[in-house]
């Protein structure tokens, strides 16, 4: 039996009423990963057995009325969230023993809400990458043509909820990856505002950045998984103590009255015509829904792209300094003592992306660079940060282009990584800035590829972006589209 | 040029990594196309500007120094690639 068009919403009605049970929810989803993960690749590890016993378990919970937000709900999560006594490989031969000893708090968050984990999902290496081809496990394929890239670094994230494979996912977003991905995919994709979801068991690529975000098949789904991990954690001392509100409360809300911002800067003279198409038709969807289109300015936004990857370098470059084959990690020592074991382990572990971060993070950081890159960087941010705290004085939320092209051929960029980083324009300055942002569908290019509208919000603002979502999304029909696998 | 071959050999030996003689030049102008890339931040005037480490607005986050349950040495020297007497090994430091 196959369930891939039910909303999480509908499944936990069925589980409820006993006319489904999650051993069965739980078998039918495995069984359409067995069916297009050789098309996608999607997953990295698929816990069949782990899953099936849980399900069990969640249909006991369910016999007895005990149902919470997820039980008995299979999801999936990136292969950078640490999963107890499950391979949690980072899409990197480095890791590709490691297993872990502990859940992360987000991962924690979802079982104690009854979630089933099915597996784990592939990525670009340590979350480096805007195609997903950057991986130790292979390219993921995007199930709307399997020639082209699903978007990264969460591509197996994204690509796993548009074939039906399962109907939420957990993915991390540093400069774009939940959104670029969803965007390209043709699902809904949410960073949210930094410090909202913990980081505590999440492998970090650049902790200043790094955010945990959730991908879903529709707005609704999308809310649903971000109350169910959002919120404080002692463990993660950047999380945030403010309260998290029912993000599906007042989904309904609207969008009348409410002003959106179009930042000059993101609407540029060479933007793909199929993204400027399906852009300028969401700008009139929400004219007609009662919002007040303005347009506002972000003047540091071309300044980015650096600010961001020289930030993000620079951190990864000393995150990923644990990888040294001492604690965790595939060893490899030919006796050349300690200095000769780190060198053999980290150049035979990483791939070509990682390392050329790595190289270009620790030469930012270097002795008499330091000044020069990373702190010019770090006012840079404050600049960019100031642009929007300068918008949002203006405006409630503004909406944008997620990706200036839709998804491209896999090969076409690798071996040009700089343009590669240039696709990453209108989502790393949020990341930068620290609000929260969503991608969710709105068109089709004319080969039949999604295109993904931007809503940013301002930090703490998701309820308020989720609503402008869900308005949009109950004015159209593009999320119901699903690719034939 | 905004970084040699040399520098890039240099920069290798700080990350501990080593780089294969036939992948120097290729990675020389992909870290150098980068470089040249991100100068264009020395075009805004950042004096004055106070340097952002953190998106949101923090301090150093102080906790109560008490005993709460970990994971265990047993956990923690499960991925360990060499371990003995509860402890992580590495090759031989000093002579």
């Amino acid at each position: 039996m196959t369930f891939q068009k039910l909303t999480i919403q509908e499944m936990r009605q069925k589980l409820i009423s006993g006319q489904l049970t999650s051993v069965e929810l739980t078998q039918g989803c495995l069984d359409r990963i067995k069916a297009t993960d050789g098309q996608l690749n999607a997953f990295i590890t698929v816990c069949e057995e782990e899953a099936l016993a849980a399900a069990a378990e969640a249909d006991q919970q369910l016999a007895a009325g005990n149902a919470a937000l997820l039980t008995g709900i299979p999801v999936a999560v990136k292969d950078i969230f640490n999963t107890l006594d499950v391979r949690t490989t980072c899409a990197s031969k480095i890791l590709d023993n490691y297993v872990s000893p502990y859940d992360a708090t987000t991962i924690t968050k979802l079982r104690d809400q009854g979630a089933i984990i099915v597996g784990k999902l592939n990525m670009d290496e340590f979350a480096m990458g805007s195609s997903g081809e950057n991986s130790a496990a292979g390219a993921v394929r995007n199930p709307w043509d399997t020639e082209r890239v699903p978007g990264g670094s969460s591509s197996g994230s994204a690509a796993a909820v548009a074939a039906g494979q399962v109907v939420a996912t957990l993915g991390t977003d540093t400069g774009g990856s939940v959104r670029q991905p969803a965007s390209h995919c043709g699902v809904v994709g949410l960073k949210p505002t930094y410090g909202r979801v913990s980081r505590y068991g999440v492998v970090a690529f650049a902790s200043s950045l790094d955010q945990v975000g959730p991908v879903a098949g529709n707005v609704e789904d999308c809310a649903l998984m971000l109350g169910a991990v959002a919120g404080y954690d002692p463990a993660d001392s950047t999380s945030v103590d403010c309260p998290v509100p029912d993000y599906l409360e007042n989904l309904k809300a609207g969008v009348s009255g409410k002003k959106i911002g179009l930042p000059k800067e993101y609407f540029i003279d060479g933007l793909d015509p199929d993204i400027k198409k399906g852009i300028d038709a969401a700008i009139e969807t929400y004219r007609q829904l009662g919002a007040e289109i303005v347009e506002v300015s972000l003047p540091h936004t071309d300044y980015s792209v650096a600010c961001y990857y020289l930030i993000a370098m620079a951190e990864a470059s000393s995150n990923l300094a644990r990888y040294d084959g001492v604690r965790f990690g595939a060893r490899q020592d030919s006796g050349d003592g300690l200095n000769g074991m780190y060198q053999q382990t980290r150049s035979a572990g990483f791939g070509d992306e990682v390392k050329r971060r790595i190289m270009l993070g620790t030469y930012a950081l270097s002795s008499g660079y330091y000044d020069a890159y990373y702190l010019k960087a770090q006012k840079v941010r404050t600049l960019i940060r100031q642009d929007f705290q300068h918008v949002f004085e203006q405006v409630d939320m503004l909406l944008t282009p997620v990706a200036p092209t839709p998804a491209f051929k896999i090969g076409e960029m690798v071996n040009d990584p700089l343009q590669m980083y240039l696709s990453d324009i209108f989502t790393i300055p949020t990341n930068l800035a620290g609000t929260c942002a969503m991608s969710l569908p709105c068109g089709f290019s004319e080969d039949g590829l999604p295109v993904g509208l931007q809503l940013i919000g301002k930090p703490f603002a998701e309820a308020e972006m989720l609503q402008a979502a869900y308005a949009f999304e109950q004015a159209t029909d593009w999320h119901k589209r699903a690719p034939e696998l | 040029m905004k970084i040699s071959q040399k520098d890039v050999e240099h920069v290798a030996r700080l990350a501990r990594l080593t780089i294969a003689p036939e992948e120097l030049s290729a990675l020389t102008e992909q870290m150098d196309a980068v470089l040249g890339y991100v100068d264009k931040l020395n075009q805004l005037d950042t004096d004055g500007i106070e340097p952002m480490a953190h998106a949101v607005p923090m301090s150093n986050a102080f906790r109560e120094d008490d005993i709460k349950p970990s994971i265990g040495i047993e956990r923690a020297l499960q991925n360990a690639p060499a371990a003995g007497d509860n402890c992580f090994t590495v090759p031989k430091v000093i002579e």
